[in-house]
Formats: C-alpha cells, structure tokens, sequence
C-alpha cells in the first residue's frame, strides 16, 4: 500500500523502560506492519523491560519526574501512585483496542516485526537468551543494528 | 467518484473504497482482490471478510487487527499471510469497507 517514494522499512529503538517510554514504538512499529512496511524493534537499557519475561508484565507510569502528569513530585512518590495511574492508563488503552505489552510484542512478531535485543545492555544486565520472551529474533551488535537498518529509517524512542 | 469494478458501475472514495456497502457483491470483491494483488480469493479470505462485514453491522465500526484475532478468531499471523502488505487496509476495501482510522 505504501507508494513508490513511501517509506519501506522503519527500524525502532525502544530504551525506556516505563510505559509512556515502551508503547509509542510498539504502537509505531505495529503500525509500520499494517501499511505493509517492514519494522525491526531495537530494544536497549531498561527498554529491554518490555521484552524479558520477569519484567514486561509489570511495566509502569513515571509518576515521578514527568510534569505532564499533572501530579506533584512529592504526590508522585507516595506509594501506589504509580500503580494507580499505570492502572489507569491500561484501562484508557483497553478502551482503544491497544494490547498489554506481552500481547502487543506477540502481535508485532506475527504480523512479521523483528523483536532485537541490544548486546551491550545484555552484557550489562547480564541477561541470557532464556530471560527474554520467546519472540526475540536475536542480540544484535549496535553493527549489526545498522545493517539492519540500511536503506530505511531509524526512530529512538 | 464513479467507477466500474467487475462490470458493475459502483461508487468510490478517491482511495477506491466503496461508499455504499449495498452496491458490493463477491464479484467486486474478487475483482478489488486482484487489483490488490491477490489472484485468488480463498475460504481463508471469505471468512476475513466475512467476519469484517459481520462485526461492522453489530458495532459501525472497523475492527481492529486485534479484534479480528479475539473475536473472529483469525490468527495475526494468518491475517497478514492472506492480505499481504496491509492486511486491514486491503480486507476492509475488499469487504466493500471504509478505510480503517485506528492506529491500531
């Protein structure tokens, strides 16, 4: 569907680990999947959240440091806050159709995008493959990444 | 604007998405199909658009890929091995749809 000058190929860099930091690529890329262009997801630092098994379940708002909140800092650090507003925003999404992450990263994989793993935030967390779900394609080089991605463009997120 | 699609003379948006869902019938569709690349329209296409039209009557709404998967039960991954490159998009005009909106 995309024209002859469209974009064909969008490679995604996902490093932040906290909600409002993971869905705006999950939801490009997949995006990208639906007009026919071809997505590769980098995930790096606690990006790398979105797709280890322990953690992607458990993705939450910054309630602390993110003045578009609305909410004070102090109010932002009380217990549960964060909790409450990550709760709140999952229901908001539910309403629009957009997955939780775990079911959002599975849709990507099937309609074709490629879930990678930086090495060097691997090293550093010293994770293994077994850590990550089981739509990972592979740990990249940040080299690697770039052949990767020649010849389309590249998101950080 | 006008155009005729299969010998029948039909309505469309400038993108060739029907405007009026009764003028659609499977010989526009297999026609619309092939326009898009797909030769063949196959029980596994049928029940796509089948269950787009359905769902579409019950809600006035496009379904979304991933109501397509929950409530229609069509796995993503057949979903983009039957409509390759935009699986929603070309379903949808092939179902004699609108275009879908959500960015999801």
């Amino acid at each position: 569907m995309s024209t002859e000058e469209g974009i064909k190929k969008v490679s995604i860099i996902i490093s932040k680990g906290s909600l409002e930091g993971i869905y705006p690529g999950l939801i490009m890329a997949n995006g990208a999947r639906m007009k026919g262009i071809e997505a590769n997801l980098f995930f790096t630092f606690f990006g790398m959240d979105a797709i280890t098994k322990k953690k992607m379940h458990n993705i939450k708002v910054a309630t602390v440091g993110n003045p578009a909140m609305g909410i004070p800092t102090l109010i932002g650090a009380l217990p549960g806050m964060s909790a409450f507003a990550t709760s709140m925003m999952k229901k908001q999404m539910e309403e629009l159709d957009i997955p939780p992450i775990p079911e959002f990263i599975e849709m990507i994989s099937d309609a074709g995008g490629k879930i990678y793993a930086c090495l060097a935030s691997v090293e550093m967390f010293k994770l293994k493959k077994e850590d990550f779900c089981e739509q990972l394609d592979g740990i990249l080089t940040v080299g690697d990444f770039y052949d990767l991605s020649a010849g389309g463009e590249i998101i950080f997120t | 604007m006008e155009k005729v699609i299969a010998g029948y003379k039909v309505d469309v948006t400038e993108e060739g998405y029907l405007t009026d869902r009764k003028q659609w019938n499977k010989e526009i569709a297999q026609a619309l199909a092939k326009e898009l690349g797909i030769n063949e329209l196959t029980e596994g296409h049928w029940q796509v658009i089948e269950f787009l039209q359905k769902d579409f009557e019950a809600t006035e709404k496009i379904p979304t890929i991933r109501r397509v998967n929950k409530v229609g039960n069509i796995p993503t991954k057949d979903l983009y091995a039957l409509f390759p490159d935009g699986p929603l998009m070309k379903a949808t005009k092939i179902a004699g749809l609108s275009k879908p909106v959500s960015c999801v």
